[in-house]
């Protein structure tokens, strides 16, 4: 019954993953091409690979650091990039989550509603309307959206327009699809509304 | 494990994340203070032309203008750029326009 018990334990330690905690860094040269690259033409430079442009990933620090790094991303512009932050509340598809500086990994889907980025006693609050966020075991947070805007350039009169005329939609909707839109309609605004006066 | 999970209700309607979140964007967009609104709009304008082929020869390009194709359910109207919430099948106007007696085919084929 115990005959297979070492060739199992010894099999799993040596195939274990590794946590992301535990990785190296991350390599900027590849190895494998340099050294064939020299063997061929040893008087030339090897050309830079793709991987000798990325930035490598930082390491995890041992101690939890005490900023945030954050990076929020738009599909036009980058809003912010490389900040160092106290804190960060995000939108996530299941309530506001707050962010501090070494906050487990984890990867959050948005919903629309208010980011607020925290710096010492300045607060700046953004509207997004969906996207994704990243949080990283290093204390960096990558924060991706669609549409994001500062709260005061949201028109709230036309939010209030908005709201009413999806909730007429929504009571009128007959098909699925029409009842999705409506709904997605609803949902958008409220957040807009309870953003403006909240 | 995921698969007896609920799906979101956009998802049991039928749309994909991306179709959801660009209506999200597309809505936020709209609620805009004006400057900025006029930036955002103009900054999704997609341009496109469309070839249709008959036979399998393609006939003369349409259209080469601005539209905004939002998503499979909100596209603008050609002529006054007008949201007009419809199933993408064929380009469409607006209520404005269909009310003067445009139709869909005939901006189509002046083109």
């Amino acid at each position: 019954m115990f005959r297979r018990a070492t060739t199992g334990i010894l099999a799993r330690t040596i195939r274990t993953r590794l946590f992301s905690t535990d990785l190296s860094a991350a390599q900027t040269i590849d190895s494998a091409f340099a050294e064939a690259w020299k063997k061929v033409a040893p008087n030339l430079d090897p050309p830079k690979t793709p991987l000798s442009f990325m930035q490598p990933r930082l390491p995890v620090p041992s101690a939890i650091p005490s900023k945030l790094t954050v990076n929020f991303v738009l599909p036009y512009a980058s809003e912010i990039s490389g900040k160092e932050v106290d804190m960060v509340i995000i939108p996530a598809s299941t309530g506001q989550m707050g962010v501090l500086p070494g906050h487990v990994s984890t990867i959050t889907e948005l919903k629309p509603g208010v980011l607020s980025v925290h710096e010492g006693n300045e607060v700046k609050k953004y509207f997004v309307s969906s996207g994704f966020a990243f949080i990283h075991a290093n204390s960096i947070a990558d924060i991706v959206a669609i549409e994001a805007a500062p709260l005061d350039q949201i028109d709230s009169s036309l939010v209030q327009k908005g709201l009413a005329d999806f909730t007429q939609k929504l009571s009128s909707a007959s098909t699925d699809s029409e009842k999705a839109e409506a709904q997605i309609g609803v949902d958008v605004h409220s957040a807009l509304n309870a953003a403006l006066t909240g | 494990m995921a698969s007896n999970a609920a799906a979101p209700f956009w998802r049991a309607a039928g749309m994909t994340y991306i179709t959801y979140s660009n209506i999200c964007a597309n809505l936020v967009r709209n609620c805009l203070k004006e400057p900025f609104k006029t930036e955002a709009l103009s900054r999704e304008k997609v341009h496109f032309s469309v070839t249709k082929f008959v036979d399998g020869n393609p006939q003369k390009p349409g259209y080469r203008f601005g539209v905004k194709i939002e998503s499979q359910f909100l596209v603008s109207c050609f002529l006054t750029s007008e949201l007009v919430y419809k199933n993408y099948e064929e380009p469409s106007v607006c209520n404005g326009c269909s009310a003067f007696g445009l139709r869909s085919a005939d901006v189509f084929e002046s083109m």
